[in-house]
């Protein structure tokens, strides 16, 4: 396995409130990379580490085998992108404006506008199919649309690895599905993409690599098929549950358990 | 509308350029006027001919002692004001974040203030105008510090500040004696009148030092506006530029305060009506500064003519005119 | 733009809450400490002074008036002018909270949001244009300049899609009420007469207002703060939204005008009688809420009585440091209030609406 992005020893804390210690991650290359985890078990926290929006107290995260701290910050956004969490809607802005703000590590003083990046922005729209909607106030937009040209803005970006932070959180099921469609077709088109999501169905059923995360530190790592169990799913969320076969995709699909069992006509 | 040159690409919004240029034009034709009408008409001919010196000596007293300069100081203490405006409200992602609002400019007057009691000339008042605004902008950014500086809470902290120094100013003018009262009350109420180079200079060599590090905190300050995790994720250095526009905002603030008084609304107005006529997301830093400049200037010429020979302030004329306009472009708000 | 914090209803707003006796008597027995603390201030208000006098003067003068100029002062002047503080200070309070509450912005002020400057419009031109200087007379200028000022900065700032965020309807209220102040500001330059006469009354001031003034104002005052307080009910039922409201059987369009009545009522006597002021109505439910709350049935009389405590104390102190001259109430106000405004801004989480 070869990595370009990865997190050694890290110890994470926001001023002197530490989330996470000692933790080690690696991004496989070309891999669609899912952190899993219950609330607050800084899995946001892990990906904002990698994106370097965190600097870590202590270990380091290494992109292309350089500290990402000692890297020029618009280097390093022309390799990696990052879809915040929250992130601000400019007033009035238009689809087109926005989506085109993705170019800004490409761009310089001097040379604002290339080809390039006009080619990089018609592409992102496409892929995203936000094109009808280019000209459109942002603002007016419903959540999932909303949510693809944001998607749209960081695919302009042209990174290799891009970073989503739980990219389906406010979205109905089939916006969500849309979304996480959207990143399994960017990620077979080359990309390595890094999620953070809060179903652990939807992350068996398109991460080719889970992390699982709990209290700070990854209890499991690999392919979904192999790692998740219903001791895992126990130990992790305190859920006991039956796993059985995806229909659609043959991926591990959770079957919790209730309380109030009702036991089964057949 | 895109403009590539071998190397160099642009990327120019029709409609900006439109109200870029109709700006630029408007500023010209009411220094012009301002300069050209008056008691004493000067054609326009006249006036290069006096500017460069050729003219008949009245033409060249009226025009490069009196009305030149305070045209001048206009435009660029107008455009100082658009452009502080235009930092802070992006900075703060939030129309009342500007510097007339959150406190600066009421600091300001009080170290202007205080120097006219303290019995300082023109350079000292001026002095004390700009050191209030810097402190002032300290003092308000250290107080809404908590874990970094949100927008909302400096412009909360900044009102406090703001009744506090009003009133503090107000305690100062009943206190002093009825000379310097005076004194302060004129240079408090923000006036063009009377103004001449050495008022216009100082302003105009900011402008040259600031103007640049403006232009270069502009493209990252649209992104800050996203949020910072997004600008950070973009590969802005958020903080650096942060501290740089804050920097040039205060001092411009200042510089501009202490050659016209404290003339309100400019800022507050300025960038939202340039904002709304540009139909640009967010501030826009240009067009904000076109805009103050010519709003400036017009009221100063409306506050000469209008009541003559009654002179009103500036001040009040920039508040009638920008407070009527923003009604009436929120009125038809899309955005 | 908007603010980076939207201000969510807080989940307790809507509704009757249910019934937690402690709590209700606790806020019911702070209320009362309250109006204490108001009954203590308008004593100092009375007996303080350029002049300090012992209360029991204060009670001879109404009772056994010996013609002295103690008990003269204090009949003609301090009395008065405590009554009018007391009524000044409870209608800008409860109008600050009515338009915090109505239009759920954290920044509604009756100065900010212009009406105040309408209500100072109608006075000017009333006093300055037309010479009237009855107080009845003219204090119905200053409700058609409150009125006024609020239907535009409300039609402006609620106007559009987005149905007017905090800041926009503060941005309406400031360019209203910018417009406003620079027109009376117009008509006094013209006129140096009614300069000279309205000079005090601009910047806020409690002075110079006779017996007569007070008393010709109390039924406006009486009537807003009496409409005002009933509309705590329906105002609790409307900080969830128009329609969670209307779902709960709220009159949303009554419950809207009658508070602005209310509110116009309230700014256009206040403003009459003492000048704009600014601030109390924005500082003083700040910190209501903070302590009590979001129940509007608390914070409305909270803020009717905390307010009134905050400019007598702020106008007794202004007596005192500048004797035998005295700060005018307008100028202490701030000069009180702002500090506790910051404090209150710089809290993790500003009591949200």
């Amino acid at each position: 396995m070869t990595t370009r992005l990865s997190g050694t020893d890290l110890t994470l804390a926001y001023d002197q409130r530490v989330v996470a210690s000692q933790l080690s991650v690696a991004i496989p290359d070309r891999s669609f990379t899912v952190i899993i985890g219950p609330n607050a078990c800084g899995k946001s926290t892990l990906l904002r580490a990698l994106a370097r929006m965190l600097k870590p107290k202590q270990g380091a995260v290494h992109l292309d085998g350089s500290v990402i701290t000692t890297l020029p910050s618009k280097e390093v956004a022309r390799r990696l992108g990052l879809l915040p969490q929250s992130s601000i809607v400019p007033d009035g802005i238009t689809v087109a404006d926005l989506v085109a703000r993705g170019r800004y590590p490409h761009q310089r003083l001097m040379r604002q506008w290339s080809k390039a990046d006009e080619a990089a922005v018609t592409e992102a729209m496409r892929a995203t199919d936000v094109t009808g909607l280019a000209d459109r106030i942002v603002d007016e937009l419903s959540g999932g649309q909303r949510q693809r040209v944001w998607l749209a803005m960081a695919l302009a970006q042209e990174t290799p690895i891009l970073l989503l932070d739980e990219p389906t959180t406010f979205l109905d099921i089939s916006h969500q599905i849309e979304v996480l469609d959207l990143c399994a077709d960017l990620h077979e088109a080359g990309r390595t993409m890094v999620a953070v999501l809060h179903d652990l169905n939807q992350a068996c059923r398109y991460a080719t690599h889970l992390i699982v995360m709990r209290e700070g530190s990854v209890l499991a790592e690999g392919d979904p098929a192999e790692i998740v169990t219903p001791e895992l799913v126990e130990q992790v969320f305190e859920l006991r549950c039956e796993i059985i076969q995806d229909p659609q995709s043959g991926t591990p699909l959770i079957v919790p358990e209730s309380r109030r069992r009702v036991t089964s006509p057949a | 509308m895109n403009v590539r040159l071998g190397p160099w690409s642009m990327r120019l919004a029709p409609r900006s350029l439109a109200v870029t240029a109709l700006l630029l034009l408007i500023a010209c034709a009411v220094a012009v006027a301002a300069i050209s009408t008056g008691e004493f008409t000067v054609p326009v001919p006249d006036i290069l001919a006096a500017l460069a010196g050729e003219g008949t000596p009245v033409a060249e007293l009226i025009v490069n002692k009196l009305r030149a300069p305070r045209v001048a100081t206009g435009l660029l203490v107008g455009a100082a004001f658009g452009l502080s405006g235009a930092i802070f409200q992006s900075l703060t992602r939030n129309a009342l974040g500007s510097p007339d609002f959150i406190g600066f400019t009421a600091g300001a007057s009080t170290g202007g203030i205080l120097a006219v009691v303290a019995g300082g000339s023109a350079a000292v008042i001026a002095g004390g105008a700009l050191a209030g605004c810097v402190i002032t902008a300290v003092l308000v950014y250290a107080l809404s510090y908590r874990r970094g500086v949100q927008g909302y809470r400096l412009v909360l902290v900044g009102i406090g500040a703001n009744a506090l120094l009003l009133a503090a100013n107000s305690y100062l003018l009943t206190r002093s004696n009825i000379y310097d009262a005076a004194t302060a009350a004129a240079w408090l109420t923000g006036s063009l009148s009377g103004r001449g180079w050495d008022h216009a200079i100082p302003v105009a060599v900011a402008l040259a030092l600031l103007l640049p590090l403006c232009a270069y905190v502009a493209r990252p300050l649209r992104m800050i506006e996203m949020g910072d995790d997004a600008a950070r994720a973009m590969g802005i250095r958020v903080e650096p530029v942060r501290a740089v526009a804050i920097v040039a905002g205060v001092l411009l603030c200042g510089v501009a305060t202490a050659a016209a008084g404290p003339v309100m609304f400019v800022a507050l107005a300025s960038p939202q009506l340039a904002r709304r006529l540009t139909r640009s997301p967010g501030v826009t830093l240009a067009s904000s500064a076109l805009m103050g400049a010519v709003l400036l200037t017009a009221s100063d010429l409306i506050a000469q003519r209008l009541l003559a020979p009654v002179q009103l302030p500036v001040g009040v004329v920039t508040a009638a005119i920008g407070g009527a306009y923003l009604a009436f472009l929120l009125r038809k708000d899309r955005y | 733009m908007r603010p980076a914090e939207h201000t969510e209803p807080a989940t307790e707003a809507g509704g009757d809450p249910p019934p937690r006796r402690g709590r209700q008597v606790t806020l019911a027995a702070g209320l009362l400490v309250a109006l204490g603390l108001l009954v203590l201030v308008s004593l100092a208000g009375v007996a303080l002074g350029a002049r300090a006098m012992p209360l029991t003067a204060a009670f001879d003068a109404f009772l056994a008036p010996d013609g002295s100029s103690d008990h003269t002062v204090i009949r003609e002047l301090r009395v008065p002018r405590t009554l009018l503080g007391i009524g000044v200070g409870a209608a800008l309070g409860l109008a600050g909270a009515l338009m915090q509450s109505l239009t759920r912005n954290p920044l509604a002020d009756p100065g900010i949001l212009g009406i105040n400057e309408g209500a100072a419009l109608g006075v000017t031109l009333a006093l300055g244009l037309f010479g009237l200087t009855d107080p009845t007379v003219y204090v119905w200028f200053a409700f058609a300049g409150a009125a006024g000022a609020s239907l535009v900065v409300y039609s402006l700032g609620a106007a559009g899609r987005t149905g007017g965020g905090p800041v926009r309807l503060a941005l309406a209220g400031i360019a209203v009420g910018m417009v406003f102040t620079a027109m009376s500001s117009a008509i006094l330059r013209i006129d140096s007469q009614t300069y000279d006469r309205m000079r005090f009354w601009l910047t806020g001031s409690l002075a110079g207002q006779t017996a007569d003034t007070a008393l010709r104002l109390a039924p406006f005052l009486v009537a807003g703060l009496a409409l005002g307080l009933c509309l705590g009910r329906p105002l609790n039922m409307l900080s969830l939204g128009d329609d969670a409201g209307r779902a709960l059987g709220v009159a949303v369009g009554r419950t809207r005008a009658l508070t602005a009545v209310a509110v116009t009522l309230l700014c256009g006597a206040a403003t009459a009688a003492a000048g704009p002021l600014w601030f109390i109505g924005l500082a003083v439910p700040h910190a209501v809420r903070a302590v009590v709350g979001q129940d509007q049935r608390w914070v409305l009389p909270y803020s009717a009585v905390v307010a009134p405590v905050l400019l007598l104390g702020a106008d007794i102190v202004g007596r005192l440091i500048a004797r035998p001259g005295e700060v005018q109430v307008g100028i202490m106000c701030a000069a009180i209030g702002a500090p506790i405004f910051i404090l209150l801004a710089r809290r993790r989480r500003l009591a949200a609406l």
